[in-house]
């Protein structure tokens, strides 16, 4: 007869993956690393656009303190960092663009019955990926050339 | 059905940030190529050009829609990752008020920069 | 297998299986065998080698070995799969790492507890919901469905309950509470169902704030599942009708009549007739 008491205090061994879970795409599909990617960038975007909010309420003292901010900022660092910021804006922007049109149904097709090899929506959905992504890399390259080659 | 409505509303202001921050991204980091191709503004960062587009109505209107929006936007985000982390009821709540707060009170210091600027 | 045995064409291949035995360990460990393998092999069959002739005490769940109960889902290779459905010699020719899945307790070895996972899948009613219960106890007649109909929910209807999606979910990594993607799919199989009317009755674990809001479409639930189901094909269509109810376009839809008698038969030659109606 087992022990009833041992049987109660045995304690089954926790197995989340936790924040690692996020983070880590390991071998699913292009859409969990596009998860993983929405989300850093979000999180980038939303902590500069703070700042953002602060730096450009300087202008409410006039022209001479926005140009004094701006010359703060006026470093090949903090253009790097901005050039960040814009890489993350044009990725979040265009697959959000995909998850908007995705989470309303579109480009997903119409259930149907399954049947070997399996086909799913995410896999139709994925050409709609490839092409924003394409899109975005276009958007990032000529800002590239604008906060680099062009600009001043 | 609370927060699916809200959750749309995540949506919608999406929608609109895409719109609304294409077009400032273009103004202010395109603006080389836009100057070739004829439109926007050279300098965009400079103090004139900046106060100039301050005092037009179009841009002082889009400039409170889009940060309402990106505020509603990246805080509800930001509140999604945060209840995904599984705390506690209470803690949960604590930090969607302490987010709702700063939210506001971010919206009424930029909105009213905004309107400063414009009137002034 | 025997019989491939002998014809002697075996590989052997490394098994790594986590072990954890909740009475004497604290953490788990791997624990490695050598196993020989021949052309056709699967994992499972992998597995009940070991039991036989390593290691009486390994412990995992399974039961039908042919891809339908959904008791052997394992996190292979770094992929939660189905240990009866994947061949040995397909996935490696040298190792073969098996985990228990991830996102559940481990109670033994290779055995995750699912009971959380069933608790999710009751709490949103997945069974029709009709508003003439007396009918419903005591049919007087069939519901109607079409063909079309059928297939608006059939893919979503084969889920086999394996778990295999909430381990693959990144929500789930770190979110107790979330409803999941094998609930919300099965929320989705009974509210698009034609003869069912109990839309508003499932609405707390789909529509509010464990519900669908949680899912940001990875879509990894619909990569691993071994059914084909597309659980988060049936979420996004879930977001799609909270909009649509959300800005008026689409009403919750009425159950489907009751057909009393049976439609007209038109007798066609060389096939025999149908067996009488039996409600």
């Amino acid at each position: 007869m087992p022990d009833e008491k041992k049987l109660q205090t045995v304690q089954h061994k926790k197995n989340r993956l936790g924040i690692a879970g996020w983070v880590y795409g390991g071998r699913y599909g292009a859409e969990r690393y596009a998860y993983t990617l929405h989300r850093i960038t979000g999180l980038g975007i939303l902590f500069y656009f703070i700042l953002h909010i602060f730096a450009t309420g300087s202008r409410i003292w006039g022209e001479a303190a926005w140009t004094r901010t701006m010359a703060l900022f006026d470093s090949p660092v903090f253009k790097a960092g901005e050039f960040l910021v814009f890489i993350a804006f044009a990725y979040h922007a265009l697959n959000g663009l995909r998850l908007l049109f995705t989470e309303l149904g579109c480009w997903m097709g119409k259930p149907q019955r399954p049947v070997i090899p399996y086909k799913n929506a995410v896999r139709r959905q994925r050409p709609a990926l490839v092409v924003l992504m394409i899109i975005a890399l276009v958007i990032i390259i000529l800002g590239g050339f604008d906060f680099y080659l062009l600009g001043e | 059905m609370r927060e699916s409505k809200l959750w749309l509303l995540h949506l919608l202001a999406g929608a609109i940030i895409f719109f609304l921050l294409g077009l400032h991204m273009f103004i202010m980091h395109l603006d080389s190529i836009l100057a070739w191709l004829g439109i926007g503004y050279r300098e965009p960062i400079d103090a004139a050009s900046v106060f100039a587009r301050s005092r037009q109505a179009f841009f002082m209107v889009t400039y409170i829609i889009l940060l309402g929006a990106a505020l509603y936007h990246g805080l509800y985000g930001l509140k999604n990752i945060i209840n995904e982390m599984n705390l506690s009821h209470v803690i949960e709540k604590v930090i969607a008020g302490v987010l709702t707060v700063s939210g506001l009170i971010l919206f009424a210091y930029g909105a009213y920069t905004a309107i400063f600027i414009f009137v002034k | 297998m025997n019989e491939d045995n002998q014809a002697g064409k075996t590989v052997p291949v490394i098994f790594q299986v986590l072990r954890y035995n909740p009475e004497t360990d604290t953490t788990p460990r791997m624990q490695e065998f050598e196993v020989p393998v021949s052309k056709g092999m699967t994992v499972l069959d992998g597995l009940h080698w070991i039991k036989e002739n390593l290691d009486g005490s390994l412990s995992w769940r399974s039961s039908c070995r042919m891809g339908v109960c959904g008791s052997c889902g394992m996190f292979i290779n770094g992929y939660p799969r189905l240990a009866c459905s994947n061949q040995i010699l397909h996935l490696s020719e040298k190792r073969i790492v098996i985990k228990p899945l991830p996102n559940y307790e481990i109670i033994r070895d290779l055995v995750p507890d699912l009971e959380k996972f069933f608790r999710k899948h009751k709490s949103v009613k997945p069974y029709l919901i009709r508003r003439d219960i007396a009918e419903q106890n005591m049919p007087t007649g069939e519901y109607f469905q079409s063909p079309d109909e059928l297939t608006r929910y059939i893919q979503f209807a084969y889920c086999i309950k394996c778990g295999l999606c909430l381990s693959a979910c990144p929500t789930m990594a770190t979110d107790e509470k979330f409803t999941g993607p094998q609930a919300l799919a099965q929320a989705w199989r009974y509210n698009s169902d034609s003869r069912d009317e109990g839309c508003s009755e499932r609405q707390k674990f789909v529509y509010d704030e464990q519900g669908v809001s949680k899912c940001h479409f990875a879509g990894t639930c619909s990569d691993v599942c071994p059914k084909g189901v597309d659980p988060s094909f049936a979420i996004q269509l879930l977001k799609k009708d909270i909009f649509l109810k959300t800005m008026r376009i689409k009403k919750d839809h009425a159950g489907a009549t009751v057909l009393k008698t049976a439609r007209e038969y038109i007798p066609q030659e060389n096939i025999p007739n149908p067996p009488k109606p039996t409600v």
